[in-house]
């Protein structure tokens, strides 16, 4: 987990590496991705973001080994992902509950799916111990009709979450929620994440919500043949919180630079033309004295490379 | 609000009872007249009431088989039947309840039959494009085909009426389960499969805590279609086969010219048939699920 501050690089090696993913669709001549290189470390929470047709999703699938790539490796520790595994959790965009089950029917689903061998009474207890984390245990026993879109994207999650993951893939699970709603959410998410030590990739159109929830934000080029042409390391305090967020002069600095990449840059890097290792760059803190005194106000960006 | 509801379904009720008593007035008056042919009887010659015996039309027989039956013989019928419904009074004269009994069972048997291949086949076509590409020609050749023409080949083949009766039952049921059974099976959300396999679920379990689950609301709706046509057609195919059924027994009243007794056990066929539905449509219910 990066510290506050963040300028020091993470020490330890990488949980999820991923090598030149590449993805053709059949009948396409051309591949939505290709050359996507780069690294989740245990406990890090990695937003990716980047315009509809990138191939976010399919990036997302094929860490859940729902979607076979290409081209290219994924490697979660240390070994390489064929398939789906009970070692990652998803939480899917419509989240997917099953609407013939009540909650504690679905969330004892996924952890008889686990543990097989477990009792009645631990399986009660594990599925009660997550609906609690996620605020509805008095909704428990009741089927996903009687709930609101919220509190089915809470039961999403507090299914992800009970088969204990090593890491977890949210694709845009706050979507399709109202704005407060979201925001009690990702507060939610956050202190959940915070609690497990959980490693977390989460695919996210939202701008503010990549800034609040990640440590590090992958940016998508568009595509066809898009890649991750930058990586933004959040070097905002691990301690923002929602409410405050916007009082942070970083966060400003931050969002503008995502904001112009999603607005501007992300055409240009199109058609392969995002760099096979993204640099790595800090808009969050302020430009040094040096560059600064050249009449460059505050919040225009600086790169600062490095190789991954 | 529910007042209205109420109010509401009140006004239906009456109107059904309106309707009920209108067909029936109007049935009394059309009945009528057929007794009234046998007082104008009189007024023919003795050749022409010659003449009229070797016609078959008795002016001096009683009223009872000169014409269609009166609401009151009707109820008298519908008396005796249901006041002995299980007497057996050897082949040609069996209770209602008799042959009620052995037309559920004929029933009951093809179309239980039936469901046991439709829904496991149905399943595989559904899961599986290869083999429903390769078994979909003989289903659309096979489904339109009306269940009585297997008759013949089913009594030559068994060479027992009773159990060619079931094969019958079994051949009409069998299709539209089959039908809806792939169709829901092919159209689980591909959700609900991606999170089972996020859980590597097995696939047994898999099959019958996800999918089955999940198309039971359709394979339910094709197992009511068949049990609809099975009801249709066992009165068709006992009337055929004879020996016993209430399709028999239609038939062989018809052959006693005992109208009375045709009418109470088309109103039998009618009020089993809804009751079947109304099974099925309960059981859909159960199994239904809103998102």
């Amino acid at each position: 987990m990066p510290t506050d501050g963040g300028a020091a690089a993470p020490p330890r090696s990488p949980f999820l590496r991923v090598e030149g993913l590449a993805k053709v669709y059949a009948g396409s001549t051309e591949p939505v991705f290709e050359r996507v290189n780069f690294d989740l470390v245990q406990g890090e929470f990695v937003c990716i973001v980047g315009h509809s047709g990138c191939g976010k999703t399919t990036i997302l699938n094929v860490l859940a080994g729902l979607e076979q790539a290409s081209g290219g490796h994924v490697f979660m520790a240390g070994r390489e992902i064929g398939g789906p595994s009970l070692e990652r959790g998803v939480v899917f965009q419509g989240h997917a509950l099953m609407p013939w089950l009540t909650v504690r029917g679905n969330i004892a689903f996924a952890v008889r799916s686990k543990w097989p061998a477990w009792s009645s009474a631990e399986v009660d207890a594990q599925v009660e111990k997550y609906v609690e984390l996620v605020g509805l245990g008095a909704a428990i026993e009741k089927k996903p009709q009687a709930l609101s879109g919220g509190m089915k994207q809470r039961v999403g999650i507090a299914r992800a979450f009970a088969i204990e993951p090593k890491m977890l893939l949210l694709d845009e699970p706050f979507g399709a929620l109202d704005a407060l709603t979201r925001g009690t959410i990702q507060d939610e998410l956050l202190r959940i994440c915070a609690e497990t030590h959980q490693t977390v990739f989460m695919i996210t159109h939202d701008v503010d919500e990549a800034i609040l929830l990640a440590d590090r934000i992958l940016l998508m080029s568009n595509g066809p043949r898009a890649g991750v042409a930058e990586i933004v390391r959040n070097t905002m305090s691990r301690q923002r919180q929602r409410a405050t967020l916007h009082h942070d002069p970083q966060y400003y600095r931050i969002r503008n630079h995502l904001v112009d990449f999603l607005v501007a840059r992300s055409k240009d890097l199109s058609h392969g033309r995002a760099p096979a290792l993204p640099p790595v760059v800090e808009p969050g803190i302020e430009p040094l004295p040096a560059a600064a005194s050249g009449g460059t106000p505050p919040n225009v960006v600086r790169l600062k490379e490095r190789n991954v | 609000m529910i007042n209205a509801v109420v109010r509401g379904r009140l006004q239906s009720a009456m109107l059904s009872v309106a309707i009920l008593v209108v067909l029936l007035v109007v049935w009394q008056f059309a009945a009528a007249p057929a007794a009234s042919v046998s007082s104008a009887a009189v007024a023919l010659t003795p050749e022409q009431i010659e003449y009229q015996k070797l016609l078959g039309k008795d002016p001096a027989a009683t009223p009872k088989n000169a014409g269609f039956p009166t609401l009151g013989q009707l109820g008298a019928a519908i008396a005796k039947n249901l006041a002995h419904p299980f007497y057996d009074n050897g082949p040609n004269d069996k209770g209602i309840g008799i042959q009620l009994g052995h037309s559920l069972l004929r029933v009951g048997l093809g179309f239980g039959l039936a469901a046991l291949v439709a829904i496991p086949l149905g399943f595989l076509i559904g899961m599986s494009p290869l083999v429903y590409r390769a078994l979909d020609p003989f289903i659309q050749v096979l489904k339109p085909i009306s269940p009585l023409a297997w008759m013949p080949i089913a009594l030559y083949t068994i060479k027992d009426s009773s159990i060619s009766g079931i094969f019958v039952i079994f051949i009409c049921s069998v299709w539209p389960m089959l039908i809806n059974t792939a169709f829901g099976v092919s159209n689980v959300r591909r959700e609900w499969l991606a999170v089972a396999r996020t859980l590597e679920v097995a696939p047994l379990r898999k099959a019958f805590l996800v999918i089955l689950p999940a198309a039971a609301p359709t394979i339910l709706t094709g197992m009511r279609i068949s049990m609809g046509i099975a009801w249709l057609v066992i009165v068709a195919a006992e009337m055929l086969v004879g020996g016993t059924g209430i399709g028999y027994f239609v038939w062989n009243e018809w052959n006693n010219l005992a109208l009375t007794n045709v009418i109470f056990a088309i109103l039998v066929i009618g009020i089993v048939g809804m009751a079947l539905d109304m099974a099925f449509a309960r059981a859909q219910k159960a199994v239904s699920y809103a998102d």
